[in-house]
């Protein structure tokens, strides 16, 4: 089997940097994801991303993508790594699809959202019930919906739907709503938005699609007629693939400043990893990060096994 | 001869613009039917598909559920 330089996994703004730092470097690479853009492109707006005063997740997601393509980088997309292995000098990579091997390996797969965990959800998964209001808040136009989650995520969901569908239900799960200040303000201020605080989702019901939701506040258990669900509760790193690299107790991986990994020749960058901010700048910065590390192990190291 | 084919899309997903720029890169002419702006497309798109979930693909009949590269070649003939 041939041996890669690299192979980079994921093509988020991680990855898809690496990728651009490695085409300039020569490396003999590939990368592997199952999309291109990651989490960016799920974004609605993005207004911090330096040269750029306001650009969509979508676009901004396309310019990456336009620059890891300018160099005719090898890429396998639609593909899911399954298992990371390494042995002697050499890396494993597993796919659903093949078997890849190289000297060095970035790992910059991402997040992915978290799942509530409760009765229907995968029965009623994109029967009305959804990880992306950006993606999917069209079709309930007119609709009644419930968010729930209480962070970010969960507020830019509810705010994109306060104007699309009739009315909104955010579910959160605590005493109060978190999040910036700015966007809470938003949609507090909404006239068809209810807020409930406290209260607990334990199942998703319908027939053919969702008709309605049942969730506990103290003391009580209750039903509302829906339409439509939004989960937005957080992310959870992509990294259970990555057999003996550790990791801390939210799973994600642990790297030094210089990116590296606990096994030697594994790097990894943006959210899968400890990185204290999770933030599309810094994802990229870091990947670049990850693939300078790389290129100086693969250079100080003679490998002829 | 070629096939007939309709994408129902939301002006927002992601991968609703991956399936179109792929279509477009291997020169398929196809039908775009944004289903947030169109309440009859929506409609059609959940009957056909059982889901609510966008992007959805008809090849000449054959209905496809999101951005599914091995099985969108397969129905048009590329692969």
């Amino acid at each position: 089997m041939k041996i890669y330089d690299l192979i980079i996994i994921g093509a988020g703004p991680a990855g898809i940097t690496a990728s651009v730092y490695a085409a300039r470097k020569q490396l003999d690479f590939l990368v592997i994801s199952l999309d291109v853009g990651g989490q960016a492109a799920w974004s609605g707006e993005v207004e911090n991303y330096t040269g750029y005063q306001f650009i969509s997740g979508p676009e901004l997601a396309r310019k990456f993508e336009e620059h890891l393509r300018r160099y005719g980088t090898l890429l396998k997309e639609n593909e899911e790594v399954r298992l990371l292995e390494k042995t002697g000098s050499r890396i494993l990579v597993r796919t659903n699809q093949a078997d890849y091997q190289a000297r060095s390996v970035i790992i910059a797969s991402g997040k992915k959202s978290r799942e509530l965990g409760v009765a229907g959800e995968k029965e009623f998964k994109n029967r009305g019930l959804t990880y992306c209001a950006t993606c999917d808040g069209p079709l309930f136009a007119g609709k009644v919906v419930a968010v729930v989650g209480g962070g970010n995520s969960a507020l830019d969901a509810a705010w994109q739907l306060v104007r699309i569908a009739k009315h909104v239900y955010l579910l959160n799960n605590t005493a109060a709503l978190g999040g910036d200040p700015v966007v809470r303000a938003k949609v507090e201020q909404s006239k068809n938005v209810t807020i409930l605080n406290n209260v607990q989702m334990t199942a998703v019901l319908g027939e053919r699609f969702v008709n309605r939701i049942r969730f506990s506040s103290p003391g009580q258990e209750n039903e509302l007629e829906v339409a439509g669900v939004f989960v937005e509760i957080g992310l959870v790193p992509n990294s259970d693939f990555a057999k003996g690299v550790d990791r801390n107790s939210q799973n994600e991986i642990i790297v030094d400043c210089h990116n590296r990994t606990n096994l030697e020749g594994v790097f990894a960058a943006g959210d899968v990893t400890n990185v204290p901010e999770k933030q599309i700048i810094i994802a990229a910065g870091e990947g670049s990060k990850a693939l300078l590390s790389a290129f100086h192990y693969l250079a100080v190291n003679n490998f002829n096994d | 001869m070629s096939k007939s084919v309709k994408v129902y899309s939301t002006s927002t997903c992601p991968w609703c613009i991956r399936v179109k720029q792929f279509l477009r890169d291997n020169n398929i002419e196809f039908q775009n039917l944004d289903v947030s702006g169109d309440q009859m497309a929506a409609e059609e798109m959940m009957a056909k598909s059982g889901q609510m979930g966008v992007p959805v693909i008809d090849i000449d009949g054959e209905i496809i559920v999101g951005f599914d590269q091995a099985r969108i070649k397969t129905a048009l003939g590329l692969a």
